[in-house]
């Protein structure tokens, strides 16, 4: 009996979890998936949380109900991966494995700048990429009386680089419903050369920025949050005042990486970029916000990444080469508030760009452009994650390779 | 877009980055370190050849990255490159700017 071991049981190793076991051969192969969390969280839901417009119930299942029978699920801490004697140790175990596949994700490091999570955090300092972060701020929100809002994200990269853009948007819509938009002073901060930074997205979007009076401040490099003068500081010394600061905290790998030393600085493990084997171990393979190919992180990058690596999985097991055929597609609804969202579609290769999707000239979904069919696609999406996405079933028309059917190249 | 620089034509992006890294050359950086204000010293070198690094290991470019460097400290960095040093050193280092997905 052999065994393929896959760590993390969030929507990527739940993913590969069903693609692998109707396609690997019972009587051969022994699938065992870990993760130390009961629940599932649905994270981008996170981002509605805080406005009220999901419940938490929307957001978080117990992740069992995702892992295929026939699989063997173990709800544990990973102590240490050992690379080269191709074993894991969990908190009191230890499993031999014949393959490896990494799917342990990323998460907010706020430790990693000085005063962030310092005596305000959670109570005027809030992140929304945790279900605890998400809910404290939907709790102060219910009740706070305005003022300067600061929307802010450290560094590149970051799980769902769009979000600090949806967030402010979303806060736009929210404030202008309650009444009280003329009482808070919007102000998007990040370390980027603009808000937008793809040359057609700039065209197309810089406006919503104008259009929704918030302010943009750009190149702020966060050296610290000053928790007495209530304000972010960056190294070249400029300051921005906030009196409720939602950021989005350095994103890193998972520690275990760190302490199984297999990642870069930011505990990232080196895949290559189109088969989505580990650089360095042959027998192991890396998905979704774990590695470090330059990808969104995203889920609908870990669903496309699964397809090509399900096939690569079953290639390597025949001993043939494997397909260099990931392209880093991603593709992602942005919300941009009053019940609109844009659809973007891209790759490694190409940025996002104007057109149809998914049928070339028909759509029905517009890209790069706001319309309201975009938003309801945004909502049926969590529909989507739970009952498709998760169990490994294809999304109908979209492919796991970009196309450029329907798309403006010009 | 294309730019001519040190007699060579070059791609560039709308702001002015090198879209082909195998076109970049000294000659090239130390022309548009000059249209920025910056005359290279060693120890710009130094920092473009770490940038160079590692984008090529597919490491993210972050200020704090800097900081870990143990090429430069943050402070040194701004002086080097004054008014937004990563995006600066990058543009001389024939490598892409740090973006997001749009």
């Amino acid at each position: 009996m052999k065994n393929l071991v896959i760590l993390g049981a969030g929507t990527s190793g739940t993913m590969m979890a069903n693609h692998l076991v109707s396609k690997l051969p019972k009587k051969e192969w022994k699938i065992t998936i870990v993760d130390q969390y009961k629940t599932h969280y649905y994270q981008p839901g996170f981002l509605f949380l805080p406005f009220d417009i999901y419940t938490e119930d929307q957001v978080k299942k117990v992740g069992k109900k995702f892992i295929p029978n026939g699989v063997n699920y173990i709800q544990k801490k990973i102590e240490q991966i050992f690379p080269t004697e191709n074993k894991v140790e969990l908190e009191d175990e230890t499993l031999q494995y014949d393959i490896l596949i990494v799917a342990t994700g990323c998460k907010i490091a706020p430790q990693e700048t000085e005063g962030m999570k310092g005596k305000n955090w959670h109570k005027t300092v809030f992140d929304f990429y945790t279900y605890e972060g998400s809910l404290a701020l939907r709790n102060k929100l219910r009740d706070w009386k305005g003022g300067k809002m600061v929307v802010h994200f450290t560094e590149m990269p970051i799980k769902c680089p769009v979000a600090p853009l949806e967030f402010v948007f979303l806060a736009d819509s929210y404030f202008t419903k309650k009444g009280m938009r003329d009482k808070v002073d919007l102000t998007y901060v990040t370390p980027l050369g603009g808000a937008f930074t793809k040359p057609k997205a700039t065209a197309a979007l810089s406006h919503l920025m104008k259009e929704k009076n918030i302010k943009v401040v750009t190149d702020f490099n966060i050296e610290r949050v000053d928790n007495e003068k209530n304000q972010i500081v960056d190294y070249a010394d400029t300051t921005v005042d906030f009196d409720l600061l939602v950021t989005v905290p350095t994103n890193m790998g998972d520690e275990v990486i760190e302490r199984s030393g297999m990642g870069d600085d930011l505990n990232f493990v080196p895949t290559h970029h189109n088969t989505l084997q580990s650089i360095d171990y042959e027998n192991v393979f890396v998905i979704g916000d774990a590695t470090n190919v330059p990808a969104s992180k995203a889920g609908s990058v870990a669903h496309f990444a699964s397809e090509t690596l399900t096939d690569n999985i079953l290639l390597y097991i025949d001993g043939k080469p494997l397909k260099e055929e990931f392209d880093g597609h991603a593709n992602c609804f942005i919300e941009t508030g009053k019940n609109k969202a844009l659809l973007i579609d891209f790759n490694y290769k190409y940025e996002p760009l104007e057109g149809t999707f998914p049928i070339a000239g028909i759509g029905p979904l517009k890209l790069l452009k706001e319309s309201i069919f975009n938003h309801w696609g945004k909502l049926a999406f969590r529909w989507i994650y739970w009952n498709m996405l998760l169990k490994g079933i294809p999304i109908p028309m979209v492919s796991r390779n970009m196309s450029l059917k329907g798309k403006k190249i010009n | 877009m294309d730019l001519n620089i040190a007699g060579i034509r070059l791609d560039v992006t709308e702001d002015g980055y090198l879209t082909d890294v195998s076109q970049w050359n000294k000659e090239i950086a130390v022309e548009i370190a000059k249209e920025n204000g910056i005359e290279l010293t060693d120890k710009h070198w130094e920092v473009l050849y770490w940038i160079q690094d590692q984008v090529k290991n597919d490491v993210a470019l972050s200020v704090r990255g800097i900081k870990k460097s143990g090429v430069i400290d943050i402070k040194e960095f701004y002086e080097l490159f004054p008014g937004g040093p990563l995006k600066i050193s990058t543009k001389i280092a024939g490598v892409p700017k740090p973006k997001s997905c749009i």
